[in-house]
């Protein structure tokens, strides 16, 4: 049963955590996409109506990979968490419902339009479609991150005779406070990879002196919103939802900071690895009363160690979780670095030119999804052992009678389909950055992505 | 009779409904693809018929899963974990058939687009075969056991006997069942779609898988009566249930009718009403069991032991009711943007 266990949480992170590459992007451009259109249409300017169409583009592809992707998400939960499923279901298969009746016919249909309908439509009906697109997936987002946050801090229900969770109050569940800091930090997040994306392809352009008007103008959207979302990233939404877990899950934060002894003026720890055994960090760099001041805004506030709570409490993998939320908070910090810098460069009217930053952006590209990753890690190891937390534990979730050997080889299968959707889908956006946004002229005869 | 089940139960019924008359004409369209689409021109016909469509369509599915879940959630878990092979296997033919779908015209060679409209034939055909199957191992029934969970292997000895696999002779034959009609319904789409040679291949496809679904409409009614006894207790039980199975019998004649007039959109029509017809009918006659055990009735899933509490299905109706309003305004406006015989912009891809 153990391994059984084992493997249907990787099946779940592994499908999880591939569906989360695509739809972050799918989120930021989204929301790019929509200001170029919105700029395009208030300026007259078709420059930017380029930008879109090449954006539509690359859109269109990730988008795909995210829906194929999402499909199997919606079904593992009664496949592979059939007594979760069963014990929660009338209570987050609300906000699941909702995202599906919502926001992905929103989604759908009109993605449709917005990609085929560019010459149906009109200016203002294309741009309106672009919208709805953005809307469609903001709300999406919204709907399965409450979904996630009933699960990281459940509300709204109440205990049956049996100890069944019963749902009594439908607004405590869609307006989980938890939701509203944890979707605003997601969305930030997100906001950080679109411009990244956007701004590391307007870079390869102006390296490689092609499409520099293109170039030039992704580089400075892509850094404009990646400074904004850099900052958001950290603060407030960082910070908040630093907070709500010192105040819901204590013996979480205390394992994502590697803080084992309860203590007055607690230390945060940059740096230095966690040894559970000892129960202690080795090699740590501390900043003293830095995380007292983070978790209750005061400098001596004491902060409860991994010791104040019982063994079979504590998550279960330690190390994995205090490194993840040590990288998203690292690199979060590099982002508002190479961001900041950028923006004075560009302000000063010396990006487009200045090649170190160039180079910067480019390699940097894949960090913001590393950064995103190691964040849902830390959040979702810092759930453990409990998968609904308080409530049920992640052992008693599973589908008791889906053994080890299916769940191997579906998981299998996930990973051989999955290498090869990756493999097919950086190619064809690959192919896409090469070929470049169309120039003048040639974009009539080329719908985008076209049937 | 609680009523909110109820409700509930009829409501994923008929999403669920929605997304076989809608997903189904572009599986179809998928089934016939490689038949009745020759050469670059026609195919991109095909693809261009479904291509704003088909993702929307999918959602009916989705978004038919999530109101299960909330409102049947016992069934979800026992139904999805029980099933857990043919499930996935349909997750990866989805995939595999989205992909065919958008990838397809990325990229213009020889080899990439043969590649991925096989792809689409193959996945489109199995998909139908496995829905229905699934839909006869529900007729059928399966060993739930006391706590109310099952598992199914892929088949044991094709009898559908206490110990079935999720492929028997019976089940086998319900997949063959729905794989035709949906043949059916994709032809008559295309032809709903398309002008010249592919239209007319289109006709010819429809004319033949029609007369195998009328064929097997009656077998299969029939063994149907005799696996599941349950079925002619509810007709007999309800007799306004009979509505159900007219309706279908008034599609099939009136596909037949309209193919010979050549009134292309209502063939179409007439092929939907049959199809909801014969789903309707199924459902109708298994009510109130949701998922019949095969070896004690007294162990069933039904409405009343699977629904989540009244205040969970009350609030539901509160946000379904403009949800489903909603959803069902941008299909019909998608629907009417795209209206009309599919157009080939010059030089287009
Ligand atoms: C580019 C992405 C990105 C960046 C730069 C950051 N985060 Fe983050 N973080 C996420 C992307 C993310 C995420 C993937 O969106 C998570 C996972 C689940 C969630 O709600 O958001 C997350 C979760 C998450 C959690 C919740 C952990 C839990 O629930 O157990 C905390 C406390 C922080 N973050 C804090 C921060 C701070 C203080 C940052 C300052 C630099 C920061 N994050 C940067
Ligand atoms: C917002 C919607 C999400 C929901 C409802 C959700 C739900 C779940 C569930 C039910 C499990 C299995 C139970 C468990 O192991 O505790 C799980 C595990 C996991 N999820 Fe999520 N998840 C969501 C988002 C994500 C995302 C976006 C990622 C990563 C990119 C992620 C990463 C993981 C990981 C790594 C695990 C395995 C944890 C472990 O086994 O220790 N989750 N999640
Ligand atoms: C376990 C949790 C999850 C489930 C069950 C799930 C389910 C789905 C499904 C079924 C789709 C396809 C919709 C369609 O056919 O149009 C989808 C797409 C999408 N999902 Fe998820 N998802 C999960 C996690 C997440 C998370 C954590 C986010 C973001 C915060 C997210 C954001 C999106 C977005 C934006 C799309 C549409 C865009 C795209 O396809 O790239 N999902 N999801």
């Amino acid at each position: 049963m153990e391994s059984a266990l084992a493997l249907h949480r990787f099946h779940f992170a592994f499908t999880i955590t591939f569906h989360y590459i695509f739809v972050q992007l799918t989120l930021g451009l989204a929301l790019l996409i929509f200001v170029l259109k919105t700029m395009a249409l208030k300026t007259g300017d078709e420059r930017y109506n380029h930008a879109a169409r090449f954006w539509a583009k690359i859109f269109a592809i990730n988008f795909a990979l995210g829906v194929v992707t999402g499909i199997p998400m919606e079904f593992q939960f009664g496949t592979n968490w059939s007594r979760f499923s069963k014990a929660a279901g009338g209570v987050i298969g609300h906000t699941l419902g909702m995202e599906g009746l919502y926001s992905f016919f929103l989604e759908s249909s009109f993605l449709g339009l917005f990609l085929f309908g560019e010459k149906i439509l009109g200016r203002v009906g294309h741009w309106l479609t672009a919208g709805a697109v953005w809307l469609g997936s903001w709300l999406s987002a919204y709907l399965i991150v409450a979904t996630n946050a009933w699960m990281q801090r459940p509300t709204g229900y109440t205990l049956g005779p049996n100890g069944e969770i019963l749902l009594s109050d439908w607004w405590a569940l869609v307006f989980n406070e938890w939701a509203f800091w944890q979707y605003l930090h997601t969305l930030a997040g997100s906001m950080v990879t679109g411009a990244f994306v956007m701004a590391g392809v307007g870079a390869l352009y102006l390296l490689l002196k092609k499409q520099e008007e293109m170039g030039r103008l992704f580089v400075r959207f892509g850094v404009i919103a990646g400074l904004i979302a850099a900052v958001l990233a950290a603060f407030p939404t960082g910070d908040q939802q630093g907070m709500l877990v010192a105040k819901h899950q204590p013996a979480t934060l205390a394992a994502m900071e590697g803080h084992f002894v309860t203590g007055e003026r607690a230390p945060l720890a940059i740096l230095g690895q966690p040894d559970v055994e000892q129960g202690r960090l080795d090699n740590p760099l501390l900043l003293p009363g830095v995380l007292s001041f983070i978790t209750h805004k005061r400098w001596d506030a004491e902060v409860k160690g991994l010791d104040a709570f019982p063994r079979e409490d504590w998550p279960d993998n330690i190390p994995l979780l205090y490194y993840a939320f040590h990288i998203m908070v690292g690199l979060g910090t590099i982002f508002i670095a190479v961001m900041a810098l950028s923006a004075i460069q560009l302000w000063r009217g010396k990006l487009y030119t200045f090649k170190p930053l160039l180079w910067a952006l480019l390699v940097m590209m894949p960090l913001p999804y590393v950064a995103n990753t190691a964040g849902w890690m830390t959040t979702e190891l810092g759930r453990q052992p409990w998968v609904i937390y308080g409530l049920m534990r992640t052992v008693e979730g599973t589908s008791p009678h889906v053994s080890s050997g299916n769940a191997l080889f579906t998981l299998l299968g996930f990973m051989g389909i999955y290498s090869l959707l990756f493999m097919l889908a950086m190619f064809m956006i690959w192919r896409e950055i090469e070929k470049g946004p169309a120039p003048e002229g040639e974009s009539e005869a080329a719908p985008e992505a076209g049937y | 009779m609680e009523t909110l089940p109820v409700i509930w139960f009829c409501i994923v019924a008929v999403m669920i409904a929605m997304y076989v008359v809608l997903d189904g004409f572009d599986l179809g369209a998928g089934i016939v693809h490689l038949g009745v689409a020759r050469n670059e021109d026609e195919r991109r016909m095909v693809l261009k018929s479904i291509g704003p469509v088909w993702d929307g369509n999918e959602v009916w599915l989705l978004a038919g899963g999530g109101a299960l879940y909330f409102a049947f959630p016992a069934l979800y878990a026992s139904s999805f974990s029980g099933f857990y092979l043919p499930l996935m296997i349909v997750l990866w033919l989805l995939i595999l058939r989205g992909i065919s779908v958008e990838f397809r015209n990325h990229i213009h060679n020889r080899v990439w687009k043969p590649f991925w409209d096989v792809v689409f034939s193959f996945s489109s055909a199995l998909l139908a075969i496995f829905f229905g199957a699934a839909l006869g191992n529900v007729v059928r029934g399966v060993p739930l056991d006391a706590s109310g969970d099952f598992f199914l292997p892929l088949w044991t000895n094709f009898q559908p006997g206490p110990q079935p696999g999720i492929l028997d002779w019976y089940t086998i034959l319900t997949g063959v069942f729905a794989f035709l009609t949906l043949t059916l319904h994709g032809a008559l789409w295309v032809n709903l779609k398309t002008v010249g040679e592919i239209q007319k291949r289109a006709q010819a496809v429809a004319r033949v898988a029609w007369m195998g679904v009328a064929a097997l409409t009656v077998v299969v009614t029939i063994i149907s009566f005799q696996i599941q006894p349950i079925l002619a207790t509810s007709f007999a039980n309800l007799p306004f249930g009979y509505i159900f199975p007219a309706l279908a019998i008034a599609g099939l004649a009136g596909m037949f009718v309209f193919m010979r007039n050549g009134a292309e959109d209502k063939a179409f029509y007439a092929s939907c009403a049959y199809i909801l017809g014969m789903l309707t009918s199924v459902v109708f006659g298994v009510f109130p069991n949701v998922l019949p055990a095969n070896s004690d009735p007294a162990l069933s899933l039904t409405i009343h032991n699977a629904s989540a509490p009244a205040y969970g299905l009350r609030i539901g109706l509160m946000w379904f009711t403009p949800g489903i309003l909603l959803a069902a305004s941008y299909t019909i406006f998608l629907y009417r943007k795209f209206a009309g015989k599919v157009q080939l912009e010059a030089g287009g891809h």
